[in-house]
């Protein structure tokens, strides 16, 4: 059974049709761009403003104390308050630093993601950009974020932040490897680069359900790439404070500091997104073999809320593992990198094809 | 939308950052001192340049991931297709991906993997 009225595309269809019966094809045109990118950006600032909300209760919740609890309900307006603070702080540049560069850093930064959002899967119909080449497009355009890091650090003419960059940018080129690997296994599956066609290839079943041996690896894989892609939990050592301040953001300040801020925790939406869509089904909900009841009852629920079900999950999961590992060193950051993810996906590739080959997979 | 949506999310995402720099500067005090010019580093006074030697390890990853890079790229057309070349198409990549790995093996045994 599969119910249709949770289709968005009908509904964007009618508020389109509407738009151009009223108004003349250029005016028409104009809104419907308007609304897209005011709502985007209304998104992004959404997301922002509630993840770090999220990892400031997560962390509280693990150190078993109680976190932000004082502005509005349990807190929920502390992050509100906290980017309000810094748009009203007076932005420093440093007087040595490449005025030009340095200025240019958090618009990098903060592009490549806001791009990518576009181009992301949320539910049937509600996605800007369907491209046939969407895959690909996502690994492509997020690797740009890494210049914007390279930058910030080379600009500010501070050690400390120099080498926090360096750091940051072989650690992010290295895992994007692993981590396009992992997203290729998928593809083989699939056939497709297409976001609607991989997840309308999970309509009888997620890929890391009937993916057999290597879909298991390449999430276990990309969960690990993906966290060490967002300098973030074990992985964070760009901005390890006992040795280098705070990495390669050390001298922003004001809302410059906060696009930093908000660019990572963009970032870890889009991999969590991408783990969503890949291997656990998207939007799609979760169906067991014939039964009807609990089949039935999981239609019921509107695809949006699996996705956000799924991709709050897997957050916490990657939140988990901040609170829970030590921070790794940079010798051992690249060890398990190129001598132990790397070839690991090498040859999960070559399995996941022998599986297809075979016909292996249901 | 099809792909003008990227051009549209570009203008949307400077419109973002520049706007809330733009607002920023409307409301935040502006006081230029000689200490505030200062870059902060970590704290205390900076001294000597800051364009610190680094080692080569980082431009050896560099190269790697270079090649591992170009690698992925080709294999991406390779994935897609895969299911209908079958054998033709898994014999090749393999070959490929063997060459590669012997690449990788050099490299390892070459110390290029070392960090110490």
């Amino acid at each position: 059974m599969y119910l249709s009225i949770y289709d968005f595309s009908s509904f964007f269809q009618s508020i389109d049709n509407w738009l151009t019966s009223t108004f003349p094809e250029p005016i028409a045109t104009i809104i419907v761009w308007i609304l897209i990118g005011v709502s985007a950006i209304a998104f992004t600032a959404l997301l922002g403003l509630s993840l770090v909300y999220a990892e400031r209760k997560v962390a509280a919740w693990f150190q078993l104390r109680i976190g932000p609890n004082r502005v509005g309900f349990q807190g929920v307006l502390q992050t509100v308050a906290d980017i309000t603070k810094l748009i009203m702080k007076e932005p420093l540049t440093p007087g040595t630093s490449d005025k030009f560069l340095y200025n240019l850093a958090p618009f990098l930064m903060m592009l490549a993601p806001f791009i990518v959002i576009g181009a992301l899967p949320y539910a049937e119909g509600l996605q800007v950009m369907d491209l046939n080449v969407g895959v690909f497009f996502v690994t492509a355009v997020s690797s740009i974020g890494v210049l914007g890091i390279l930058i910030s650090g080379y600009s500010s003419n501070n050690k400390y932040s120099l080498i926090g960059s360096m750091r940051s940018g072989a650690q992010v080129v290295s895992y994007e490897l692993s981590a396009g690997l992992a997203i290729m296994v998928i593809v083989v599956m699939s056939g497709s680069l297409q976001f609607s066609e991989i997840i309308e290839a999970q309509r009888d079943g997620w890929w890391i359900f009937k993916g057999h041996l290597p879909v298991w690896i390449a999430f276990v894989v990309f969960i690990i790439a993906g966290t060490a892609e967002t300098n973030r939990g074990p992985f964070d050592l760009a901005e390890a404070e006992s040795e280098l301040t705070a990495g390669f953001h050390t001298e922003y300040s004001g809302i410059k500091f906060a696009f930093f801020f908000l660019a990572e925790y963009v970032n870890l939406f889009i991999i969590v997104v991408l783990a969503t869509t890949l291997f656990l089904g998207g939007w799609m909900p979760l169906h067991i073999g014939d039964w009807e009841a609990f089949n039935n009852i999981a239609d019921i629920i509107p695809p949006i809320f699996w996705f956000l079900g799924k991709v709050s999950a897997l957050i916490i999961l990657i939140m988990w593992f901040k609170w829970t590992f030590p921070r790794l060193r940079i010798d051992q950051l690249l060890t398990l990198e190129w001598k132990y993810l790397l070839p690991i996906s090498l040859v999960n590739i070559v399995l996941a094809a022998f599986i297809i080959l075979m016909g292996w997979h249901f | 939308m099809g792909i003008e949506a990227i051009l549209l999310f570009l203008i949307a995402g400077l419109a973002l950052v520049g706007g809330g720099i733009l607002m920023s500067m409307a409301v935040a005090p502006k006081l230029k001192t000689k200490v505030k010019a200062e870059p902060f580093e970590c704290g205390i006074e900076t001294f000597g340049s800051s364009f610190l030697q680094f080692r080569v390890g980082y431009y050896l990853f560099a190269i790697i991931f270079l090649i591992f890079d170009v690698e992925t790229v080709f294999l991406f057309p390779w994935a897609v297709v895969m299911k209908d070349l079958g054998m033709v198409a898994f014999v090749e990549v393999l070959i490929f991906l063997i060459i590669l790995g012997l690449g990788l093996l050099y490299a390892w045994k070459k110390d290029a993997l070392k960090w110490e």
